[in-house]
């Protein structure tokens, strides 16, 4: 029982930093109608200037303000530069142009800072409450929550109440009417994007004082599991990203707890077989998606 | 007729190559005609349905593991069999793909464009966890059967030549149908069903079973891939069928032209040679930059170069080869962003 | 249609950029290749590039920095050693292309220090086939050490079931009432500690057993399972990475057992690399590891390495991989100048069958014709105050016995250059 509380709630925590990875892969897709395969490597540039920036000033919020700065830059600057480039009939060049920026944005930093593991500090304190005897969240794991749940909050608020969540939408799903209706489209699949990325920072600026260290690679797994994620909740559903977010956070957890490290994988594969076999869209997904 | 006699011809030009290279180069071809095998069925699969797989690495392991327990086998019951090793390890490959080509494929059926393709990752990543919990040998792998030089042509050629040989034959074999099937009626309906699937379903092509025999027929060519890795590498292990293996089988696919199976040739050559072509030029360069640039350069190359290529032709090799037999540009693709990108 | 006359030109393209590619080198097939009047061509594979670099890319860095300084002291029989690195990036697919393309077109000497059991495995039976030496494998699985099978494969680390018996061996001398745990990779290095921890203890009597795997870098299941289970002592066939995880994590849960570490992952400057320099010496105080080659700081040969880190490698971070390295490129140095004048592939194989080579660890090599192991016995070492040194205590294990042994190590002679045996 202790160890059940005890992995259910390092599930959650976990699952929040998968959430919000899958957030930002809903954003770019609804925004775009893409799923941008190199969110994990240019998420790991802004973290890297997110490091360079506390490193210089001691200052965890500098960092972390400056790395969702260039997360946004940094997406925007890939959509006018080289995404929209590309003919959007299929979506395979995007998707290839992707993975050829993976390799240069993973190969340059290791060029620049090498391969090596740099620590990063939390805000908070990594210790847990104990409850009854029993290790329950951290401070940092709160932090995570928190913030997660936010950023969520913002980007619902955003894209159901404001003007401009509407013309993202509306930019997305159908790009020729907006045009006639005075929407600038491409100004919306920009902002898209650079929400996308700066989303995709934070949650591996969030990631990574809990694993081994910044290094190129450190936020592949995320992407992988996140994408996992966002299809197990629907690509077009913020809801369905975060529940199925924390979800799967909790069955890794859980499966490594119980069973053993290498079979969490195929427990992730084996649910988003079965909701997908179940609900091809995904379990949030909307009705238009769902004709098959 | 014509495209067997074709076939054959080019099987004899590509296995009369082999004179020409070392053996090194006769490795590289070997792999790079596995690699063409898998990528052949990918670009026939994404080209003429539109389903889009990122993981026809682990149809190759698949076709790899079903190889080596095979022929493994059948080696230990009877050595000295001759052929009837590989001969069993290739219908071991193709049971093993098929079969779980057509799991995927009865999925896949089911799913449009991003989702398979987070299905299919997940499978990929999966993959290392599958080696150590399945009777696959955990990370070392299973080693396959070393095939030596048959004595009669051992005088004449050096075993890396003989597996050269047995990797383009086993390729051949593999596509030819791939390209009859393309051509034919199976192809038409593929077609029919990418272009609108309410109208297929009304002219009598049921999409389903019409995606799901595609992905059997595009598994089976990447499983016997696996094998052909296997019989030149005596070895298939989950480390070398990882998630940037399964990507660069799909930036083949793409880089060589989707749904054109001289644009996989392209395509395969390129990806097995291409990161060794920037290795070597890269160690000609004086390199007083330190360690860090060893190996990442020629990955940072490779990465430009695929950017380049598909920004410069987004249709591919093939796509460049056309527009230069044909003078007279094609007519301009529609550009509008629609919907149907949500394939 | 376009499809099979444009299938056929571009099957035939790609088939003319196949041969455009061919070089006109065929392997040459004397007993020497490699060699020539003034230098000496070997080659390794090694992950440069992707996850596994982090820990590993030091290593060919300090081994070609030690080349580089015996080759400005006059290099081995008057001939230079160029080293030939290649990137596998951990994947057994690129390792067979790389170890292909350096023995048939850079013509080799011998493979030295190819890195990782699941890599290197992949070209085992290759280098066998092709009569390659392959010398001092970087891991410790005991697949090296079959001198029948494998002629010429000569291992270099102390397997992983001897340094699981001596950590265990230990731990059951210091605390015999301690409720001892095992925390292992989920490959043959984990079980391989395993093995060996079972060997002193009986399998029952280890309370809790867990696994991680690289792909995710997160141990707080297991190490709660751990700590549930009132472990006290956890021995770990962990890599660096993983053992600073695991001892960060506990930390985080309050948690402070002892913690026993493999060689492979209790190198202490890595640690503190990973811990931050700040809170490392608190955590890792008391670390108990084993090692076999020179690690104190008033060691000769470590001065030695130091200078040559400084001079020939930039002042890399200096670290347990960069002794390693540099002993692999000792080892190989003195293998070199006893093959003879005129060194061939049978020739360097023999010099290392002589059991002749010292090396230098702090205990004896234990080749010989009939063992191609490197080190069968190992020193336990401790950290204290933020210093990792050896504690005296050397344990040989040999057929699931683990005595205790003197310790012999081998004293720093001429500058670290080896000389040529004298006639």
């Amino acid at each position: 029982m202790d160890r059940l509380v005890f992995l259910l709630a390092t599930g959650l925590a976990r699952g929040a930093v998968l959430a919000l990875f899958a957030l930002s892969l809903v954003i770019v897709w609804r925004a775009a109608r893409a799923v941008n395969f190199a969110q994990a490597a240019m998420a790991v540039c802004a973290v890297y200037i997110a490091f360079a920036l506390t490193a210089a000033s001691g200052s965890y919020w500098l960092g972390l303000a400056g790395g969702l700065a260039a997360g946004a830059a940094l997406g925007a600057a890939v959509e006018r530069g080289l995404m929209r480039r590309l003919p959007h009939l299929t979506p395979l060049p995007g998707m290839i142009c992707a993975i050829g920026l993976v390799m240069v944005l993973q190969s340059g930093l290791a060029i620049a800072f090498g391969p090596e593991h740099r620590p990063m500090r939390p805000p908070f304190s990594q210790s847990p409450f104990v409850i009854g005897g029993v290790p329950v969240l951290s401070p940092y794991d709160l932090f995570v929550l928190v913030t997660a749940a936010a950023v969520m909050g913002a980007l619902a608020l955003l894209f159901a109440g404001t003007s401009l969540g509407l013309r993202l939408r509306a930019a997305a799903f159908a790009p020729e009417t907006s045009r006639l209706l005075g929407v600038r489209v491409p100004r919306m699949v920009t902002i898209g994007w650079a929400l996308s990325v700066a989303a995709a920072a934070l949650a591996a600026i969030l990631l990574v004082p809990t694993e081994l260290g910044l290094n190129p690679h450190a936020a592949d797994l995320l992407f992988v599991n996140a994408f996992a994620v966002a299809v197990i909740g629907g690509l077009d559903s913020p809801a369905g990203a975060l529940a199925a977010g924390l979800g799967v956070g909790v069955l890794v957890s859980l499966t490594t707890g119980y069973v053993s490290a290498s079979a969490a994988p195929l427990a992730v594969l084996a649910l988003l077989t079965a909701v997908l076999l179940l609900r091809p869209g995904g379990l949030f997904a909307a009705r238009e998606a769902r004709r098959a | 007729m014509r495209t067997l006699l074709r076939a054959a011809l080019i099987t004899l030009l590509a296995i009369a190559a082999t004179f020409g290279l070392d053996p090194f180069r006769n490795y590289q071809l070997a792999t790079a005609a596995g690699v063409f095998a898998a990528v052949a069925g990918l670009t026939v699969l994404i080209g003429l349905t539109g389903q889009l797989s990122l993981g026809h690495a682990v149809l190759m392991a698949a076709g790899g593991y079903g190889y080596a327990a095979t022929a493994t086998a059948v080696d230990a019951a009877a050595p000295d069999a001759g052929p009837a090793a590989l001969l069993a390890g290739l219908a071991g490959a193709a049971a093993a793909s098929g079969a779980l080509g057509l799991l995927l494929g009865m999925a896949a059926a089911r799913l449009r464009g991003p989702y398979l393709a987070g299905l299919t990752l997940a499978l990929v990543i999966a993959l290392p966890s599958a080696a150590n919990v399945l009777p696959l040998g955990g990370e070392q792998g299973l080693s396959a059967p070393f095939l030596p030089v048959p004595e009669a042509l051992s005088a004449l050629i050096a075993v890396e030549q003989w597996h050269a040989w047995l990797a383009i034959l086993i390729s051949a074999a593999a596509v030819t149908p791939l390209v009859l099937l393309r051509a034919g009626r199976p192809g038409l309906r593929m077609r029919a069903v990418l272009g609108d699937e309410t109208a297929a379903a009304l002219a009598g092509v049921r999409p389903g079973p019409v995606k799901t025999a595609a992905f059997v027929a595009s598994a089976v060519p990447a499983g016997l891939g696996g094998a052909v890795l296997a019989v030149a590498t005596q070895q298939v292990t989950p480390g070398g069928y990882g998630l940037a293996f399964s990507l660069t089988l799909v930036v083949a696919a793409v880089i060589g032209g989707l749904g054109s199976i001289g644009g996989a040739a392209i395509g395969a050559v390129l990806v097995v040679a291409l990161p060794w072509l920037v290795d070597t030029a890269v160690e000609a360069v004086p390199a007083d930059l330190g360690q860090r640039l060893n190996g990442n350069l020629a990955v940072l190359l490779f990465g430009a170069v695929v950017i380049a290529a598909t920004l410069a032709r987004p249709d591919g090799a093939a796509g460049l080869l056309a527009r230069l037999r044909r003078p007279t540009p094609a007519a301009p693709t529609p550009a509008t962003p629609s919907t149907n990108t949500e394939r | 249609m376009h499809t099979p006359a444009r299938t056929a030109t571009a099957a035939a393209l790609a088939a003319a950029t196949a041969v455009a590619l061919a070089a006109c080198s065929t392997p040459a097939d004397d007993e020497a290749p490699g060699v020539t009047d003034d230098t000496v061509t070997i080659g390794t594979h090694q992950p440069l590039t992707g996850p596994a670099a982090a820990g590993y890319s030091a290593i060919s860095a300090a081994t070609s920095a030690y080349f580089a300084y015996l080759n400005d002291n006059g290099g081995v029989h008057g001939r230079d050693i160029e080293y030939i690195v290649k990137d596998d990036g951990y994947d057994p697919s690129a390792t067979q292309s790389a170890v292909r393309e350096l023995v048939t077109e850079d013509e080799v000497l011998a493979i030295v220090n190819g890195l990782g059991t699941p890599t290197h495995s992949a070209v085992l039976d290759y280098l066998d086939e092709q009569e390659v030496p392959d010398l001092f494998v970087s891991s410790g699985s005991l697949t090296w050490n079959q001198p029948g099978v494998y002629p010429n494969t000569f291992a270099f680390n102390a397997d992983y079931v001897t340094e699981g018996a001596a950590l265990a061996q230990y731990a059951v001398e210091q605390r015999p009432d301690a409720t001892i745990c095992v925390l292992g990779q989920d490959d043959d290095y984990g079980e391989g500690i395993l093995e060996g921890v079972e060997t002193v203890v009986d399998g029952n009597a280890i309370a809790e057993i867990q696994t991680y795997s690289t792909a995710n870098e997160d141990v707080t299941a297991q190490i709660g399972a751990m700590m549930a289970a009132g472990c006290e002592v956890n021995v770990l066939g962990t890599i660096n990475g993983f053992t600073a995880m695991a001892v960060g994590t506990a930390a985080a849960l309050d948690w402070a057992p002892q913690w026993y570490v493999s060689s492979s992952g209790g190198d202490y400057p890595t640690l503190v690399g990973y811990l931050g320099e700040d809170v490392a010496p608190a955590l890792l105080q008391g670390m108990v590891s084993v090692n076999y080659l020179p690690f104190s700081p008033d060691d000769p040969w470590v001065a030695l390495f130091r200078q040559i880190n400084d001079d020939y490698n930039d002042g890399a971070p200096f670290t347990g991989n960069t002794v390693f390295g540099m002993s692999v490129g000792y080892l190989f140095a003195e293998a070199l100048a006893a093959a003879g004048e005129d060194p061939t592939r049978a020739s360097l194989v023999a010099a290392v069958e002589s059991g002749e080579l010292l090396g230098n660890g702090i205990v004896p090599l234990s080749y010989g014709p009939d063992d191609h192991a490197a080190y069968r016995s190992v020193g336990i070492t401790v950290v204290d105050d933020g210093v990792q040194d050896y504690t005296g205590t050397v344990y040989s294990v040999d057929a699931g016995q683990v005595t205790t042994v003197e310790a012999e190590p081998v004293p720093l002679a001429n500058d670290g250059i080896p000389q040529p045996p004298e006639e």
